[in-house]
């Protein structure tokens, strides 16, 4: 196993955590600057945000994330936005006084529906709700988890080598879960992870992008043969499977190590955003982000050096597209040459490839030859 | 008629035997056969025709005599498909000697011979009416009339000989008469009567059939009313059965007959329909009159007669004119028969045809009037003088609109005189909008409503052959905010008003129902309605930046409740602090989207 310098090197702190009464005193704070604004100054209100995209943030390969930048979009409240400015106000004051105020947790799906009591001012589309969820988030410089959001999607399975030690909810009594007798099933990844406590004498993350071939790892018991800890991510990670990659590879001091397809999507989407996090959720990717991790493949090299030239699938339009965007506009792969080098090569050779495609050489050739192959070479992009 | 097209090519005896067939075709006899020609065609438009023909006579009489018009046109039913017309004026009246060839005998009257601009043209339409109700319930016309200088009034009842064309005249009395004139205010309520010191009245009763619409009579007049601003219209129907929808049996009986002269029938046979039996001089079951007001007290300017023109010359009337005229030389008579014809443009004319400017016009050949003729059309001359029309003028037509039609938009446009065929001819286009739904009788779904006027009478019938509605079919009226299916009329809840006013309106057929598509007229038509939909699109465009605003209003009403709710309840606000808000920011909304 090489051990890069750059993973050891990063140090985050834990997310800071602020309490329900910080988050209820800051959604205190906007509403009277708006308020202010109104009846003091007479103007037409205003609300701030940080851009959410990856033109707004910088790669600072010393903290090892994405970090969010100082460009600001304004939203002043006018014909357009006033519909928009309104559910605002309503979004907000529901957050304080139901969840905050009440310590209550809710999911995005189910403030959706309660805005249904608003009236004219209700979201029409989840998507709505969604939106305007994270314009809040942003402007409040808090994640929705602080707010009592829950998030709806799954966050990810574990197998392997590692005891979980979590509580009940309501008793908080200590429980157990040892992630390698957990039969043919798998460990869920929960929507909250700060609480948590690890043991594992494990020697490295394998994180898999799907869940079939995690499956098949796990059914000829991959784990134990490579003393490793396997994560599903069933494409890009969540949020919640982000922070636990992170704080399991910060608490065990272990390597990560990323095995998606072969395509821009699995470079720029998912091993991206696992390692430095996203453009949209910038203001929190400090704590969504893991550093540590290291890309193992399916790389195009690895279409060359495995003989896997027939078991490719040529790029389509959106796959070029968007290796060209991540060339001109990613700050992680402008920063890092090797990465162009990858992408570039991809678009020449016109073709991309499945984690699944091993299969070619036979149904265990991935793990019997390719795994072990490649973390004995021990060469893996940054 | 066909001996009149006897051939050379029979037997001597054939020829002979039709010579006794052959005989004179009397003009009255022609009509007689060919009453479509002057618009008889049918029991319902006769209806109209009559009561057209008559007001147009009163009208002209009023407009050339400086009178104010006061017309009254009472139609009363007295039979299954028959019905009695008396249309009343207080006109100048006709002295006696003139009443019988005016109403019975055709072709007769003072319009034919002359170049200006009046509503009757050819002096056929009266004596047609009263013709075709003698032919149609052997009735005679009944005519009262009284002029300023006489104490009586006469009462002339005549029937027309077809054979001669002559009129019989069967009854010729002297009597006390004033024409009289009941008024009613907007509400239908009777006003003082009115009494004039002279007048004409004609009666005519004929087989007839009223419906209601389009193409009825209360529409022909409400479109008069229009047009004629400085007229105050009185009108009144009294059918026998409730509902004017189409007869369906032809049992003509003609055992009522006339006997109604003036105005005020006598309630023999009143009309079952309720009134609401008004106190005043009208009989207490009689269906009250409708009056459709003056608007105006200015009189139209008096059109002025003129000479014609060369260029709008046949070559037969200029032969005629040859043969008629007073001039001792051709250069005389081209100069003061005709106009614009100068001392120097008649020797031209002259020279070119080849013929000497001192020749004896008389004398002029067949063949050398068609050089003269050739001549005439390839000299170039000044057009015609135009003052000598009477537009209604741009207020004039907006006042019209306004009275009888409700809508939101009105505008008017008169454009200047324009020549066709040596003919000056002047066109005004109006239009009103109403907004959609605002208006019942202007849907926004269906075709707009065309008013066609010829010398400022209403043409109903044969729209589809008429050269205005070629014009505004041909208008793009897209450009303006309208729909407008390609090769038809343009969509809307609108009313477009088109006058043509002309010494010489080119009808296509002698009952004059549509304009001939004179590409002069077509052109001067477009142009006017293109000035007309410019000013419409700008109102439209407005209306529609007023609606935006309005939507945009209450879109932000809407919501700004919301915020100050939001805020209220983050804030701990009270009722009033909320209701700052709300107003504060309206305000604030209000003045930037104003300003957009």
């Amino acid at each position: 196993m090489a051990k890069s310098k750059k993973s050891q090197s990063v140090s985050v702190a834990a997310p800071q955590l602020i309490s329900k009464r910080d988050a209820s005193s800051r959604i205190v704070g906007v509403a009277n600057t708006i308020h202010q604004d109104i009846v003091k100054k007479n103007a037409r209100p205003r609300m701030r945000f940080p851009i959410r995209s990856l033109s707004n943030v910088k790669y600072d390969p010393k903290k090892g994330h994405f970090e969010i930048l100082n460009k600001m979009s304004t939203r002043t409240l006018s014909y357009n936005t006033v519909k928009t400015f309104a559910q605002s106000m309503r979004l907000l004051a529901t957050i304080k006084r139901d969840l905050l105020d009440k310590n209550n947790i809710a999911g995005k799906r189910e403030v959706y529906y309660n805005s249904k009591s608003w009236g004219e001012c209700r979201f029409d589309e989840q998507p709505e709700s969604d939106s305007l969820l994270d314009d809040m988030e942003a402007m409040l410089a808090v994640n929705r988890e602080q707010l009592g959001f829950i998030p709806e999607e799954r966050g990810g399975e574990v197998t392997g080598p590692l005891v979980v030690i979590d509580r009940q909810p309501g008793s908080h009594e200590e429980i157990r879960i040892n992630c390698e007798k957990l039969g043919t099933g798998a460990w869920s990844i929960p929507s909250q992870v700060e609480h948590l406590r690890f043991e594992s004498k494990a020697k490295f993350i394998l994180v898999i992008e799907t869940a079939s071939l995690f499956q098949r790892l796990v059914h000829h018991r991959y784990y134990e043969t490579a003393n490793c800890i396997l994560i599903s991510m069933s494409g890009v990670p969540t949020r919640a499977c982000r922070r636990f990659i992170r704080r399991l590879t910060d608490d065990r001091k272990i390597p990560v190590l990323v095995f998606t397809d072969g395509d821009p999507y699995g470079y720029c989407n998912i091993y991206r955003t696992l390692k430095v996090g996203s453009g949209q959720a910038a203001h929190i990717n400090q704590f969504f982000c893991v550093p540590q991790a290291h890309y193992l493949g399916v790389t195009p090299q690895d279409i060359k050096e495995f003989d896997l030239e027939d078991a490719t699938h040529p790029l389509e339009e959106l796959d070029i597209k968007r290796a060209k965007d991540a060339l001109k506009n990613d700050p992680f792969i402008k920063h890092h040459k090797e990465w162009q080098a990858v992408l570039n090569q991809m678009i020449e050779m016109g073709v991309r490839i499945e984690q699944q495609a091993f299969a070619k050489h036979g149904l265990n050739f991935v793990f019997e030859t390719y795994l072990p192959r490649k973390l004995k070479k021990g060469i893996f992009l940054p | 008629m066909t001996g009149n097209m006897a051939n050379a090519n029979k037997s001597t005896a054939t020829a002979e035997s039709l010579a006794k067939l052959q005989r004179d075709i009397s003009v009255s006899e022609f009509f007689l056969k060919n009453r479509h020609l002057l618009g008889f065609d049918n029991p319902r438009k006769a209806l109209l025709t009559a009561v057209k023909e008559a007001v147009d006579n009163s009208l002209d009489a009023c407009d050339e005599s400086g009178i104010l018009p006061e017309i009254s046109v009472d139609i009363r039913q007295t039979g299954d498909k028959r019905f009695c017309v008396a249309i009343t004026d207080n006109g100048p009246g006709i002295v006696r000697n003139q009443v019988p060839k005016i109403f019975a005998k055709l072709l007769y009257g003072s319009k034919f011979h002359r170049l200006r601009m009046s509503r009757g043209q050819q002096g056929i339409g009266i004596s047609a009416a009263g013709m075709y109700g003698q032919l149609t319930t052997g009735t005679s016309t009944v005519i009262q009339s009284k002029i300023k200088t006489s104490k009586k009034a006469h009462l002339i009842e005549v029937q027309i000989d077809t054979r001669a064309n002559k009129p019989t005249i069967l009854k010729d009395d002297e009597l006390d008469w004033f024409p009289q004139f009941f008024p009613t205010d907007a509400n239908g309520k009777p006003k003082q009567p009115i009494t004039a010191r002279h007048g004409t009245s004609v009666t005519i009763e004929m087989e007839a059939a009223y419906i209601r619409g389009k193409l009825s009579v209360d529409e022909y007049l409400k479109q008069c009313a229009i047009v004629n601003p400085h007229l105050q219209l009185h009108y009144r129907i009294r059918l026998s059965g409730p509902a004017p929808d189409e007869d369906s049996e032809t049992s003509t009986r003609k055992a009522v007959p006339a006997k109604t002269a003036a105005g005020k029938g006598d309630a023999t046979s009143a009309a079952p329909q309720a009134t609401k039996s008004p106190p005043l001089p009208q009989p207490s079951d009689e269906v009250p009159w409708i009056t459709f007001a003056r608007a105006a007290t200015t009189l139209p300017k008096q059109p002025t007669e003129i000479k014609p023109h060369p260029h709008g010359i046949e070559l037969g009337i200029l032969m005629q004119m040859l043969k008629d005229t007073q001039g001792k030389t051709l250069k005389s008579a081209l100069v003061h028969d005709f106009s614009r014809v100068s001392d120097r443009a008649a020797v031209e004319i002259a020279q070119r045809a080849g013929l000497d400017p001192k020749s004896r016009p008389t004398h002029i050949a067949h063949r050398e009037s068609e050089a003269l003729f050739k001549a005439i059309n390839e000299t170039k001359l000044m057009r015609p003088p135009t003052d000598c029309l009477s537009p209604i003028g741009e207020e004039a037509i907006m006042a019209g609109l306004k009275k009888e039609i409700e809508a939101d938009f009105y505008t008017a446009i008169t454009r200047g005189p324009e020549v066709y065929r040596g003919n000056p001819f002047q066109i005004e286009a109006g239009l009103a909008y109403a907004k959609p739904g605002a208006n019942a009788d202007l849907n926004a779904e269906e075709p707009v409503r065309i008013l066609r006027f010829a010398n400022k009478v209403p043409l109903l019938y044969m729209g589809g052959a008429c050269a205005i509605n070629k014009a505004i079919t041909g208008v793009n009226w897209k450009s303006y905010g309208l729909t407008h299916p390609r090769g038809s009329l343009p969509v809307g809840p609108m009313v477009i008003l088109v006058h043509m006013a002309s010494v010489w309106v080119p009808f296509t057929s002698e009952s004059k129902e549509a304009i001939a598509h004179y590409p002069e007229i077509i052109r001067e038509t477009t142009f006017a309605l293109q000035e007309c939909g410019r000013r419409l699109s700008v109102y439209l465009s407005r209306r529609r930046r007023q609606a935006e605003m309005e939507r945009k209003k209450n879109y932000i009403e809407l919501y700004l409740p919301h915020l100050a709710l939001g805020l209220r309840q983050i804030l701990d606000l009270d009722d009033r602090q909320e209701k700052t808000i709300i107003s504060k920011l309206h305000r604030m909304l209000e003045r930037t989207h104003l300003e957009e």
